[in-house]
């Protein structure tokens, strides 16, 4: 740290050398090791095998799968994490630390339990048996399918829900998997935010309302401008969680290949057949997303930073 | 006199955006953790007892307890100095070490897995150098565990220790200078019982993450019964095998050890928070 001048809080050369010497052994055994290790077992049979291995038909299912469910999960929590923030930081109520601790929940629990549990509920013993989940979604299946039948706008996509709709299935498919991963995913935008906005306070809204803004216009132009950076790192976050979840997802997925796998299933399902190379030439996509989340990562902490610093050089310049 | 539930505001919006939130908390979280304990209790005690300590599940509450423990452990060792390290010291490539501290949340645990698995196998970078040099076999056994847990748990103590390090004030570090002390003295008496809450933080936050891991351990571990399956293995195995009620008492029992964690972890950083006020 810059502000740290006196030599008498620094530590003598020989103790530096020794401490990042350690540090920097540890996180290249423990960190870098492995991360270069998919990377050289991926590429071992050449370039050509190597993009092979995730063309193929049941790598790209895989692929296809594991963006549609980081499709639906991350916005899904987008939507919750910002009305959780703002029903949080923007009001007092009771039970507040109650519902905070539950929102941390998820992260305390084993993503094999999350995935059992959904199983309990949806699954075929469950509390919700594939029959009720027919009936109870029958009415909306009428609808869907009088809809695609008298030739909506967007009939395949009606079609679809129909299709659905009429034969419901949670488990072993993909709305298992997304609920599961949903809630693996569930803290990451709403822990980023609560803070950011209990730190914002309320005033610039409420100013804004003095002003004669409507609620809307208040969340828009006031607040989302203040609490982009910190949404954007919470989404990066639960992207990453989102695509490489494996514990709950293999739980309720059932493994039909081509079908039910996300890309860590199909990882799996490959090294398992001893086809070590494809395996990590699958895994490598997963690596390289972990990567490009990573350097997202230090662009939105760098600007963090610097706004932080700009701050405190205002403070400063204001007592001068 | 009513109920009021939440104190007057002129800001708008807080029956829409706390119904969507208890509405999505209930669907996602409450609702299932329930259905965990709720079947849970329709077992009769000695099922239950059956189901949740046999021999089996016992061996692998050992495993997963004592490996999450070691784990986080090493963690704390070798986190504190880490985070001591990225904060205090400037060198080439801090920041991309700095950034690779969070690799672990960001590498989905397959990955993780089959990569610890290849470097710690007997034909491993790693594992072959360790089995000449110590006749160590890491992959499949509980050594591989324990690589597998250190590996996930390493930025919770970090990334926990961190902002603390960085607001400790030169100060006191100045003042205990002055007065006398040893550099060593200084890290030991007077910086470390500062950094103490979150150490004790960050080693329950990974030790709390490792006792749930799943997806990192099945590759490297073996999972042999009795030996090297860890328990959330072991709640796979019986879901597979249809076995819905004794999955459903171990999960239960593992669910509560979390909770308690859950509490300590809180109380933790309350303390903290306490300290640093």
């Amino acid at each position: 740290m810059q502000f740290i001048t006196d030599t008498s809080s620094k530590d003598p050369p020989w103790l530096r050398r020794v401490l990042t010497g350690v540090a920097l052994l540890f996180l290249g055994a423990f960190i870098l090791l492995p991360l270069a290790s998919v990377f050289t077992a991926a590429l071992e049979k050449g370039v050509a095998v190597y993009t092979a291995s995730f063309t193929e038909a049941d790598a790209l299912a895989a692929l296809k799968l594991t963006l549609l469910v980081a499709a639906i999960t991350v916005p899904a929590n987008v939507v919750f994490g910002i009305a959780a923030a703002w029903a949080i930081t923007k009001f007092d109520f009771k039970g507040k630390s109650l519902l905070v601790t539950l929102i941390d929940l998820p992260f305390a629990v084993s993503p094999v339990i999350a995935g059992l549990s959904f199983v309990l509920v949806f699954g075929l013993h469950g509390w919700l048996t594939p029959e009720m989940q027919t009936e109870l979604l029958a009415p909306l299946a009428k609808i869907a399918r009088s809809g695609a039948d008298a030739g909506a706008v967007g009939e395949w996509f009606l079609d679809g829900i129909a299709n659905w709709l009429e034969d419901p299935k949670i488990i072993f498919a993909t709305p298992g998997i997304v609920l599961a991963t949903i809630f693996v995913t569930f803290p990451f935008v709403a822990r980023e935010l609560i803070p950011l906005m209990n730190q914002q306070g309320r005033d610039e809204e409420l100013a804004a309302l003095t002003l004669g803004a409507s609620g809307w216009q208040v969340f828009r132009r006031v607040t989302l401008p203040n609490i982009k950076w910190g949404l954007f790192y919470g989404i990066i976050l639960a992207n990453a969680r989102a695509m490489g979840e494996f514990g709950a997802v293999s739980v309720v997925s059932g493994h039909i290949r081509g079908e039910t796998n996300t890309l860590p299933l199909h990882v799996e399902i490959l090294y398992n057949e001893y086809q070590s190379t494809a395996a990590f030439a699958c895994a490598s996509l997963l690596a390289l997303l972990a990567i490009v989340t990573l350097v997202l990562k230090s662009i939105v902490e760098w600007h963090f930073n610097n706004v932080k610093r700009a701050a405190a050089l205002n403070t400063k310049q204001k007592f001068q | 006199m009513a109920f009021k539930l939440k104190q007057k505001s002129v800001l708008p919006g807080f029956n829409l955006s706390f119904g969507i939130t208890i509405f999505y908390a209930s669907l996602i979280v409450l609702i299932p953790l329930a259905a965990v304990f709720l079947r849970a209790s329709g077992l009769s005690f000695s099922e239950f007892v059956a189901a949740a300590f046999s021999e089996r599940v016992l061996a692998s509450y050992k495993v997963t307890f004592l490996t999450a423990f070691a784990g986080a452990a090493t963690n704390a060792f070798f986190g504190l100095i880490l985070a001591w390290v990225l904060t205090r010291y400037r060198f080439p490539g801090h920041r991309v070490a700095d950034a690779l501290v969070d690799l672990p949340f960001a590498l989905p645990t397959a990955v993780a897995g089959i990569s610890l698995t290849a470097i710690y196998s007997k034909n491993g970078w790693v594992g072959e150098w360790l089995d000449k040099a110590f006749g160590l076999q890491v992959a499949y056994s509980e050594l591989g565990i324990y690589v597998a847990l250190t590996f996930i748990g390493l930025p919770f103590v970090v990334r926990t220790l961190q902002p603390v390090i960085e607001e400790l004030e030169p100060e006191m570090e100045e003042a205990a200078t002055t007065l006398g002390a040893s550099r060593w003295q200084t890290l030991y008496k007077v910086v470390f019982p500062q950094l103490l809450p979150a150490l004790l933080t960050g080693f329950s936050l990974a030790f709390s993450r490792a006792l749930g891991e799943y997806g990192s351990v099945v590759f490297i571990s073996g999972n042999m019964p009795m030996r090297t399956e860890i328990t959330p293995l072991l709640i796979i195995t019986k879901l597979h095998q249809y076995q819905y009620k004794e999955a459903t008492a171990v999960a239960a029992v593992m669910l509560v050890a979390s909770f308690i964690l859950l509490l300590i972890i809180n109380l933790l950083q309350r303390w903290a928070e306490r300290r640093t006020k």
